[in-house]
């Protein structure tokens, strides 16, 4: 079988689920990051592929993908920042031990 | 033929590496399966003739959100149980297994509409035309600049010693 469209999407589809349970389940927030980055990459190719097969000539896939680019690498600088701050009052990366909002 | 062999070499690469990302339990271990995977996903462009893209991808992701995250891994090094997990693994695991069965049916199922022509070979001027040319992206690149410029000034007034 060719090399099509369905190819890319099935491929994206199972490295976006692979994300989903890995923020679903993992307890260290860092790992929570990594898989978000993962999920977010994903559907980069999703973007991607469709604007190789089905539009080729005007590319607003790829124009697209870098703006989500753009905006993962802004949500990682703040996300490890906040990260960093919340390790620094807790000495913690486990989600479970994150009670500040509690009173 | 070619590019078919890339697609499945690059595909299983990126499929397992994204796999050791959630299932090493070592976390540095997994941040360097999250470059390969990155590495994989910017070959994976290079199959979509979306060059620009692919030294985009190396350069903002290989580069830069790796090294970020290696640090983060190591500031939080004495962190002593690794990436465990919790208590959802079965629901979780359900959850991302009707995801995906759904996407996977609704996008084989889906009659796309894939267009003959072939696509433009070096992608860089024409997308510089999308982005910056008549009736472009101009608007969203300067907010684009504005909303990175705001994340480094947070993220230094976040994370800075008080």
């Amino acid at each position: 079988m060719a090399l099509g469209l369905e190819h890319y999407l099935i491929l994206a589809a199972v490295l976006f689920s692979i994300g989903l349970y890995g923020v679903l389940t993992r307890r260290n927030v860092v790992v929570i990051l990594m898989c978000l980055e993962l999920m977010l990459n994903a559907v980069n190719l999703t973007l991607v592929a469709f604007s190789r097969y089905v539009v080729p000539a005007l590319l607003t896939g790829q124009v697209f993908a870098i703006f989500v680019m753009l905006v993962a690498a802004a949500e990682v600088s703040v996300g490890l920042a906040i990260i960093l701050a919340i390790y620094r009052g807790t000495e913690t990366v486990d989600t479970e031990k994150f009670n500040l909002l509690k009173w | 033929m070619g590019l078919t062999i890339a697609f499945w070499a690059f595909g299983t690469v990126a499929l397992l590496s994204a796999l050791g990302v959630v299932l090493l339990r070592n976390v540095f271990r997994a941040a360097l399966s999250l470059v390969l995977c990155f590495l994989c996903i910017a070959g994976l462009y290079v199959t979509l003739s979306a060059d620009f893209l692919a030294a985009a991808q190396i350069l903002v992701y290989v580069g830069a959100i790796s090294v970020l995250i290696i640090l983060a891994v190591m500031m939080t090094r004495n962190v002593p149980q690794g990436s465990p997990g919790n208590r959802l693994k079965i629901p979780a695991l359900l959850v991302a297994a009707v995801f995906l069965g759904v996407m996977a049916v609704a996008m084989i199922y889906t009659p796309w509409q894939v267009a003959a022509t072939a696509p433009a070979a070096p992608t860089t001027a024409p997308l510089a035309g999308r982005l910056f040319g008549d009736r472009g992206f101009v608007l969203a690149v300067e907010i684009g600049a504005v909303l990175i410029l705001s994340a480094v000034i947070g993220a230094i007034a976040i994370a800075r010693e008080k």
